[in-house]
């Protein structure tokens, strides 16, 4: 019995590693508040996921440069909103380059879905 | 007097079905079908402006960060520069993956203005001094370009909400369908815009 609950519990601590470092993990919606807003300087511009997307994920955004509009994130007002892995990865590279002037980690990414999701 | 204004009111509605008919008929008579609707649209803009996108794969792609500029404003080689720097694409990353930029680029290469036969883009093409190898990769730096629009102020381009030319439909509504006529100018804070 006990060996059970041992390999039981190694299965979910594995589990939950291969989550956590996976694109679907849950990711801490917190977290992911706190990096939404947080600025980083790149070609001596100040910027930040809030620069085009405002600090608030339903409403519309503004693209910094082309003024060109962009749909609320947030898929409590925008339904279409994070429902295509292949373009949320997609927006993640290219945003996360200009912003922070790399990819984002797993972690990061998770946690930014997981804000966008809970606002 | 009610039998009176029955037959009034019979009269006038007898009118405006009549009246009404002959309008159809001669609207009918006039206007071209759908068809040819499309075909005076064509030869408007072939006159006017530069060829429609006809790639949806372009419009979603780069039409969701800014206007999607038709192929016909730019040779082959500008297009070709462009779409091999996408990950520093005039400052911002616009990086795709390799298989979505070949088809974007192909297209856009296929449709550039060296070959094209609408007006626009022949004027374009004919202003690029150097060869066209060497053309600008921005569409505003073409001289032509800049001769159209030298009597722009900055305060107009500020009043219109533009951040600069490139917003091309700021002013030109109709600009991501291909037409730059004159007469569909229309500048925010100035209304109507005669060249």
């Amino acid at each position: 019995m006990r060996r059970m609950i041992a390999v039981l519990s190694s299965i979910m601590i594995i589990s939950n590693i291969a989550l956590a470092a996976g694109p679907g993990s849950a990711g801490n919606a917190e977290a992911g508040h706190q990096f939404w807003t947080k600025q980083y300087t790149q070609n001596s511009e100040i910027r930040s996921c809030a620069s085009c997307h405002t600090a608030n994920p339903r409403q519309s955004g503004k693209h910094v440069r082309t003024g060109k509009s962009i749909n609320p994130l947030s898929p409590a007002v925008n339904t279409l909103s994070l429902t295509d892995p292949k373009k949320i990865e997609k927006w993640f590279r290219r945003n996360c380059k200009w912003t922070l002037g790399r990819e984002c980690t797993a972690d990061e990414k998770s946690d930014v879905l997981a804000f966008l999701k809970s606002f | 007097m009610k039998t009176t204004l029955f037959s009034f009111s019979a009269l006038a509605l007898l009118g405006i079905l009549i009246i009404g008919g002959g309008v159809a008929m001669s609207d009918s008579e006039r206007e071209p079908g759908h068809e040819d609707d499309d075909r005076w649209e064509h030869l408007q803009r072939r006159s006017t402006g530069v060829a429609l996108t006809t790639s949806p794969l372009y419009q979603e792609e780069c039409g969701s960060c800014h206007m999607t500029y038709p192929a016909g404003l730019l040779p082959v080689a500008s297009w070709r520069r462009i779409m091999a720097n996408l990950d520093d694409h005039f400052g911002d990353n616009a990086e795709l993956d390799a298989q979505t930029a070949m088809q974007i680029s192909d297209y856009l290469a296929d449709n550039a203005a060296d070959t094209s036969k609408y007006r626009r883009s022949k004027q374009m093409m004919s202003a690029i001094s150097q060869s066209p190898d060497q053309a600008p990769m921005r569409i505003t730096e073409n001289a032509y370009f800049k001769r159209e629009h030298d009597e722009i102020s900055a305060r107009v381009i500020k009043q219109s909400g533009a951040a600069s030319l490139s917003h091309c439909n700021a002013c030109h509504q109709r600009a991501e369908q291909g037409s730059f006529n004159e007469h569909e100018i229309w500048i925010k804070g100035i209304g109507r815009y005669d060249d």
